[in-house]
């Protein structure tokens, strides 16, 4: 018996340093003009090291201000996110934020852009990441483009080839393409899973939409309305490319579609 | 019939001045000097030598007193917009100081700098220096939160994120802000110069009406400030057009 409860416990423990992110009891309160507002409310959630992770939840829900938290540009009012072993305590270019393409600098070119964060780097090796990055993403031959001169989905690819250029760990993306018409959301979709498995990074995407969630994710995190808990975690057990008629898919679809307290048929 | 650009604009004020004329020549007493009577007051001052050195000493004073205001207000206004608290402490200040018209200044310094240019420059600093430093508050408010967290994120911190990201961010309102205060500066430089000074465009037109009701001169001064102006603005634009700002001016 005894000996059963130590392996059992050394499991527990080789899981917990696995995990890349460890979120652990966080809670988040607004104060503004004096009035109280809990957005998160004992958040707990670990994410391994190379998953992809959807966090799921109506809007203004706080699933963004969870991933401000873990980005480190918010700190929580109580609990903490540790990543790597380190508490997070500020923005860290080991990862990156992925806002909707509002994110990419206006007055710089997609060169300047993607070489943004790599000023520590020698001239050689910059300009070397600029062309890999730009080539991976779809942007060459716009290499002297201004942003204006962009559509939103290039826009888009031109943020995620910034972030990659410097190497993250992790890539932590807000409705990333939130602002894009449906066809270049797919398109951008199956690009970013393509990036996924060449880069292997570890992904967490927030998202309101259930059927992006399925078809991206290891992991699907449904939050609650405000104040933001955990609903419940769901598991996508289906290896990409993923068949988005496949019975499973459909499954696990609905799954969450009723967890979430809505009905499928309009 | 369509006209090309900027075809159009000249061939409209060339009618405009030829109408001018010919109505003038019409009426037995003139409201106004005719177009060739005002051209033939332009040529009396170019062979006197006064509208080159009238023309240098209005933009002597302008360059100085709006430089000096720049180089002083734009970092402060930068400065109080970035550190919240300041723009509480400053903002009463600000706000009390704007609306006295700097025209009002006028008596103040005739008494502190006498009658010359250190009295207009005065005038011209006081005139852009507010304008200046609400544009460079406002600049550094309106920055979008992205840029400064995606800088961060990069591991920019303090001058290098300064340099990298606020910098740019805020030098299209800046150069917006510049253009108005430049012509703020060509205005109040003529109503400075009518009062407190002996020599620029200001002070040649109410000199030619004072000096026996040349009014063909008083056009005359007029029209050079319209065109000096006119330019200052477009150089002022041509800045607008720097790729690297040109987003700031986009429609979306």
């Amino acid at each position: 018996m005894a000996t059963q409860v130590t392996v059992a416990s050394t499991e527990r423990v080789a899981n917990a340093t696995q995990a890349k992110v460890r979120v652990e009891g966080v809670e988040v309160i607004f104060d503004r003009d004096g009035k109280r507002t809990e957005v998160l409310d004992n958040i707990n959630l670990e994410v391994a090291e190379g998953e992809f992770l959807c966090v799921l939840g109506p809007s203004g829900c706080g699933k963004s201000t969870l991933l401000n938290t873990i980005a480190g540009f918010l700190s929580p009012t109580a609990g903490r996110v540790v990543i790597g072993g380190e508490v997070v305590s500020g923005p860290d270019p080991r990862r990156i934020f992925v806002f909707q393409e509002r994110g990419v600098f206006p007055w710089l070119t997609v060169e300047g852009n993607i070489g943004f964060g790599l000023f520590k780097l020698p001239g050689e090796e910059r300009e070397r990441r600029i062309k890999y990055y730009a080539h991976l993403v779809g942007l060459e031959g716009f290499e002297k483009a201004y942003p204006q001169e962009l559509s939103g989905g290039m826009k888009q690819r031109l943020e995620v080839a910034r972030a990659l250029a410097v190497n993250p760990d992790m890539l932590l993306l807000d409705e990333p393409f939130g602002a894009l018409d449906s066809i270049t959301r797919l398109t951008m979709r199956r690009e970013l899973l393509r990036i996924w498995h060449a880069e292997k990074k570890t992904i967490i995407f927030v998202t309101h939409d259930i059927e992006e969630a399925v078809q991206l994710a290891d992991r699907v995190v449904v939050m609650s309305a405000r104040p933001a808990r955990i609903q419940q975690i769901v598991e996508i057990d289906i290896p990409h490319p993923r068949d988005i008629s496949s019975t499973r898919y459909l499954e696990l679809r609905d799954g969450i579609f009723e967890q979430i307290g809505i009905a499928h048929k309009i | 019939m369509k006209w090309k650009q900027p075809l159009g604009p000249a061939a409209f004020i060339a009618f405009l001045l030829v109408w001018w004329q010919v109505e003038l020549s019409r009426q037995a007493v003139h409201p106004l000097p005719t177009p060739l009577q005002v051209l033939a007051g332009l040529t009396e001052l170019i062979a006197k030598g006064l509208l080159l050195k009238y023309v240098v000493a209005s933009l002597f004073r302008v360059t100085w007193g709006y430089v000096t205001a720049a180089l002083l207000a734009i970092p402060l206004g930068l400065a109080i917009g970035w550190y919240k608290r300041s723009e509480m402490a400053f903002n009463p200040w600000i706000q009390v100081f704007r609306p006295i018209s700097p025209l009002a200044w006028i008596p103040i310094s005739i008494l502190w700098f006498g009658v010359g240019d250190i009295s207009a420059i005065f005038l011209i600093f006081l005139a852009t220096f507010f304008p200046l430093l609400v544009t460079g508050i406002n600049a550094v408010s309106n920055i979008p939160e992205v840029y400064v967290n995606a800088g961060r994120n990069f591991g920019l911190r303090n001058a290098r994120l300064v340099y990298h990201v606020l910098y740019p961010a805020v030098v299209p309102q800046l150069i917006v802000g510049m253009r108005i205060a430049l012509g703020i500066a060509w205005l109040v430089v003529v109503a400075a110069e009518m009062i407190a000074a002996n020599s620029g465009l200001g002070f040649l037109i109410v000199d030619a009406r004072n000096a026996g009701n040349r009014y063909d001169l008083v056009v005359a001064g007029m029209v050079m400030i319209g065109v000096i102006g006119f330019l200052l603005d477009i150089g002022m634009r041509s800045f607008e057009t720097i790729p690297s700002v040109r987003w700031g001016y986009s429609e979306d």
